[in-house]
């Protein structure tokens, strides 16, 4: 059994641990609030370019004089992985490492190669046999919209010289604090959703230059706005998973401090009963010489 | 029809302006164009430069803009770039560096460089410390 000493001590270093664990918990919930707000203030951008792409898309009588839409048969697909830069967020790093892994598998036909975003899957990927066509790392601290149209710039650039015919990004979508989904998302060629609801059917619209002049703008844009979005989105699922992992280990200490602790006053309510029995039986000793 | 002539401004990272104004003038693809009330229905492309406004009560504002489009519909004009600032919250100092920097990298010609970014980033800042020094 564990002497005293040894259980306090125990005691104190859990507590210690049980204050980084609250510590983080916090920063976490604060960074999430500030994701949160990123992505509220994004959304009518974001809103209004998919609107407008749905309308000159579905207006436009010929498409062909646009790269980023064509299809090509598909022998080379790109994933881009996005993970945390930093560890303790529970499953967030192991769902999307596993989710990669396993689309690899599926395009077993094909050549896949990957573009990692966020350290966790640099380091996982870099040691193990994989081709890795970008890296990009250390973004989410100062997540800045630059970063974005970087990205988003190198992965069309790529699609365009033909050294890939397919890329699909797979991260977490932000669902709630509590909750992430995993998502596999088709970025190359372009795939625009149908503007269900086009109040822009009926109007007579000036186009300046012409539609497919516009669409070839238009799309870029876009797309830095989608890495833009699954950046903000994973950034905020990364910080509710942490916060969710770092709450239950807090709620995990505190178990445990319980335990000790109970475990503790009992080794002490024994220790002092060992004593007092063994002066009772001293002085009853005593007493009978 | 609204009476009035409505001018949005809407960025990734929120929206700039959302007021009724008197006319404004955007800096399109093939040449500036000017919006007043009643306006046909037009697309176009924006490009790096500023939007004049002149709001209701005569008075008038630059917004610095970056690349982006223009939409006008029904006395609305939705302008989506990609950056936007009001002459006066411009940082001088920050569009200044940015000038430097890019100039920095256009002239080092190493073969590193994304020549077409850092030429775009020295016209963005040229173009913020042009706005900045106006009214």
């Amino acid at each position: 059994m564990a002497t005293l000493r040894e259980i306090r001590d125990r005691i104190t270093s859990v507590t210690s641990t049980q204050q980084i664990t609250k510590a983080m918990k916090m920063v976490a919930a604060a960074k999430l609030r500030r994701a949160q707000e990123n992505i509220l203030a994004f959304r009518p951008y974001s809103y209004e370019l998919r609107n407008l792409i749905g309308h000159l898309v579905a207006t436009a009588s010929d498409l062909t004089g646009i790269p980023l839409l064509e299809k090509r048969p598909v022998e080379k697909v790109l994933l881009v992985v996005v993970t945390s830069d930093r560890g303790l967020c529970g499953a967030f790093n192991g769902n999307i490492i596993r989710r990669t892994v396993q689309r690899v598998a599926e395009y077993k036909d094909r050549e896949v190669s990957l573009f990692v975003i966020g350290r966790k899957s640099a380091e996982f990927f870099s040691k193990r046999d994989y081709t890795i066509q970008g890296e990009k790392i250390n973004l989410f601290n100062h997540l800045k919209f630059e970063d974005a149209v970087d990205i988003s710039s190198q992965l069309v650039s790529l699609y365009l010289n033909g050294a890939f015919d397919r890329i699909e990004f797979v991260y977490n979508e932000f669902k709630s604090a509590i909750q992430q989904n995993l998502q596999v998302e088709q970025f190359l060629p372009f795939v625009s959703e149908e503007g269900s609801d086009d109040t822009r059917a009926q109007v007579d619209f000036i186009y300046e230059p012409g539609k497919i002049e516009i669409l070839n703008t238009l799309i870029p844009k876009h797309l830095n706005v989608q890495v833009w979005r699954i950046l903000l989105e994973s950034n905020a699922a990364e910080q509710g998973a942490r916060m969710t992992a770092m709450e239950s280990a807090t709620d995990n200490a505190q178990e445990m401090i319980d335990r000790l602790t109970v475990h503790y006053n009992r080794s002490r309510q024994a220790a002092i009963t060992t004593e007092i029995s063994e002066i009772v039986s001293g002085a009853e000793a005593l007493k009978e010489n | 029809m609204a009476s009035e002539l409505n001018l949005e401004i809407v960025t990734p990272f929120g929206k700039l302006l959302d007021s009724n104004i008197k006319s404004c003038t955007v800096p399109g693809t093939q040449g500036e164009f000017q919006v007043l009330q009643n306006h046909a229905a037009l697309i176009s492309t924006v490009e790096i430069g500023s939007v004049k406004v002149e709001y209701t009560d005569a008075k008038s504002a630059y917004i610095a803009v970056s690349g982006g489009f223009c939409e006008v519909k029904d006395n609305r004009v939705t302008i989506m770039v990609e950056s936007a600032e009001m002459a006066d919250q411009i940082d001088a100092k920050r569009a200044e560096a940015a000038k430097k920097r890019a100039e920095e990298r256009l002239s080092s010609k190493r073969a590193d460089i994304d020549y077409n970014r850092a030429k775009l980033a020295l016209v963005r800042a040229t173009n913020r410390l042009k706005i900045a020094g106006r009214p």
